[in-house]
């Protein structure tokens, strides 16, 4: 298929930006380019197909089962769309009069009052863009809490084992030192090691919960004990909130921060398919630090206003907006009855996945139920028939079903991470499980076959080796090829 | 496998070889380089930083994960094998040429295996 970039013509072209309406703002000295941007010239249905050539080479949620692990792939209502469409949030200028855009504001407000209810939390920015970016600007409120406490030798951040690897990489980014804090064997937090761990130089714990096993950690409120105990934080990571909405609050849990993602839990669209939302809620002792641009009832109504000890500005002006649009969409949708009945769903349909597979793979931690993903375990597999994880993977593709997590936990040898979420149906659900079960008994018959998956797409198998090694991040025309 | 009688292994698949002069050269076992796969990263420390044995050095990474090499050994890095951070696939290739670092001032080391010890327990690791 070709680029965008070798489809160009020069002098070819169209104009899908409207003309500049704000005074234009000047670079700094030496900041600007020197030479013109080289973007590719196309028609608009030259574009229009290129992007329509790329949608059928892809696998959407609109395209077939997607149970990716701790992604939350549930179906998002067209209805979203249309409200995140509508003229008075879509053309709003950004720099527009706070006293103009009431109804914006109006639905953050909401947004925040109805997400606080939901996590326990009392107040939230929406500003992140994303999780990790929810993760970093999180941390940078516990940061700035020890500092100006005067606490200046909390320099560290526990994160189980079982954690998202955006944790230790926001710690790091944040200039904590990350301390891996090892799971029991019920694939809980080890308690004795969190104890060990815990000091007068622990800024914050960073905990999912149900982790990345799909468990729900029966000693939760033991585990913010200990942190507290020892004058750090808690930390929610809400990747898995969607297991728990409206059922449980990580503020009743003892966490003293979340972040969630609108774009998993709250039915936006993402993977590709369009901007994240990673708001941060808090508790009250918290939320002088929220970031610059909080929502807050003034005398002329909402206004955008700068706590008093804020972190700053993460994002520009109001983040990724329309988002919270569409998230507010489907919380008003559900309301309070739909909420928790999303998250039951959800854990019934992993559940019921999982029985159907119990038998044919193994489930790691799987003695008793899960909540909304589960994790199989195929080392076994591997070993008898030479069929890794990977493989597994690759021959779902060949079904129309798009692979799920693979070889994530960490701590799960040749790990296949799945996460139904409640949108599918029992028939969607019955016919993952037969198209595995079918799977698994190639293995013994011919593992070759599986090995070759899949053959039905444009690309079979990515040279991911040579990827990672060598990326080409950037196209060159091939005359400046090195 | 490959287990040279030469060296000494940990239990977390780190070989070492001491040079008789009290520094010591530390690689990944072949057994860690199969398990890992083809790997794609090397992340090593740097000349003059203190090592504790037992404790993370670095870490590699394969198309699958990241993962933490400990240190056999107490000592100061005194060299570090930079050919590897352009070629991280010499450890897959040259387990044992493809040193990692070398350490000296040496005061203390980690639990260690001969070459019979270390294939019993990647033998009951399968």
């Amino acid at each position: 298929m070709e680029l965008l970039f070798e489809k160009s013509r020069k002098g070819r072209g169209c104009d899908l930006l409207p003309p500049l309406d704000v005074p234009p703002a000047h670079l700094m000295e030496g900041m600007g380019r020197e030479a013109p941007l080289d973007l590719p010239e196309l028609s608009e249905v030259e574009l229009s197909r290129h992007y329509s050539a790329l949608e059928r080479r892809a696998h959407g949620v609109n395209n077939g089962f997607y149970p990716l692990g701790s992604c939350t792939m549930k179906y998002n209502p067209r209805l979203h769309e249309e409200l995140a469409a509508l003229p008075g949030f879509a053309g709003v200028h950004p720099s527009q009069d706070p006293a103009d855009v009431q109804g914006c504001l109006k639905v953050l407000r909401l947004a925040e009052e109805l997400l606080c209810e939901i996590t326990g939390m009392d107040a939230m920015t929406f500003q992140p863009a994303a999780g990790a970016h929810g993760e970093l600007t999180a941390l940078l409120m516990v940061k700035k809490y020890h500092l100006d406490r005067g606490d200046a030798g909390r320099t560290k951040i526990l994160a189980p084992d079982s954690a998202h690897g955006t944790n230790p990489a926001s710690a790091a980014m944040c200039g904590f030192t990350v301390v891996n804090v090892p799971s029991n064997p019920q694939g809980g937090v080890d308690l004795e090691a969190l104890r060990a761990a815990a000091g007068p130089d622990t800024a914050a714990l960073m905990l999912t919960n149900p982790n990345t096993l799909g468990l729900f950690d029966p000693n939760i409120l033991e585990i913010t004990q200990i942190v507290h105990d020892a004058g750090g934080l808690c930390y929610y990571d809400g990747a898995n909130l969607n297991a728990v909405m409206g059922v449980v609050r990580p503020g009743d849990m003892g966490f003293d921060l979340v972040h969630l993602n609108l774009h998993k839990t709250f039915s936006t669209p993402h993977g590709g398919g369009g901007p994240g939302s990673g708001p941060v809620g808090c508790k009250d002792f918290l939320r002088d630090y929220l970031p610059a641009g909080y929502v807050e009832e003034g005398p002329r109504g909402l206004e955008l206003r700068d706590p008093e000890k804020t972190i700053g500005r993460v994002k520009a002006f109001c983040g990724n907006f329309t988002v919270v649009v569409k998230a507010l969409a489907y919380l008003l949708t559900l309301g309070a009855e739909g909420i928790p009945q999303a998250a039951q769903g959800a854990v019934l349909n992993a559940n019921y996945l999982r029985e159907q597979l119990r038998g044919t793979y193994d489930i790691a931690y799987g003695e008793g139920p899960c909540m909304h993903e589960f994790v199989l375990t195929l080392e076994k597999l591997k070993k008898e028939t030479g069929v890794s994880a990977l493989d597994v993977a690759k021959a779902l593709i060949d079904q129309g079903i798009h692979p799920p997590t693979m070889y994530f936990p960490l701590i799960v040898e040749e790990a296949l991470m799945f996460e139904p979420t409640e949108t599918e149906s029992r028939e969607t659900l019955d016919h993952a499980a037969a198209v595995l079960k079918a799977i698994r008994a190639q293995a013994d018959t011919d593992p070759a076959a599986l090995h070759a998956a899949p053959v039905t797409t444009p690309i079979g198998r990515p040279d991911e080796v040579q990827a990672a090694r060598h990326p080409v991040l950037r196209y060159r025309p091939p005359e400046v090829q090195p | 496998m490959n287990t040279p009688e030469h060296l000494r292994y940990t239990k977390s698949h780190e070989w070492v070889l001491f040079a008789g002069d009290g520094t010591a050269k530390v690689g990944l076992t072949d057994h860690a380089q199969e398990a890992l796969g083809d790997l794609v990263f090397v992340n090593l420390p740097e000349v003059g930083d203190a090592l504790t044995c037992g404790e993370t050095l670095g870490d590699v990474e394969s198309v699958k994960a990241v993962s933490d090499i400990y240190s056999p050994v107490t000592g100061t890095v005194k060299a570090v094998n930079e050919d590897l951070l352009d070629a991280p696939e010499s450890i897959n290739a040259d387990p044992y040429g493809a040193w990692l670092v070398e350490v000296e001032g040496i005061t203390g080391q980690e639990e260690l295996l001969d070459a019979a010890a270390y294939q019993a327990l990647c033998a009951q690791e399968d």
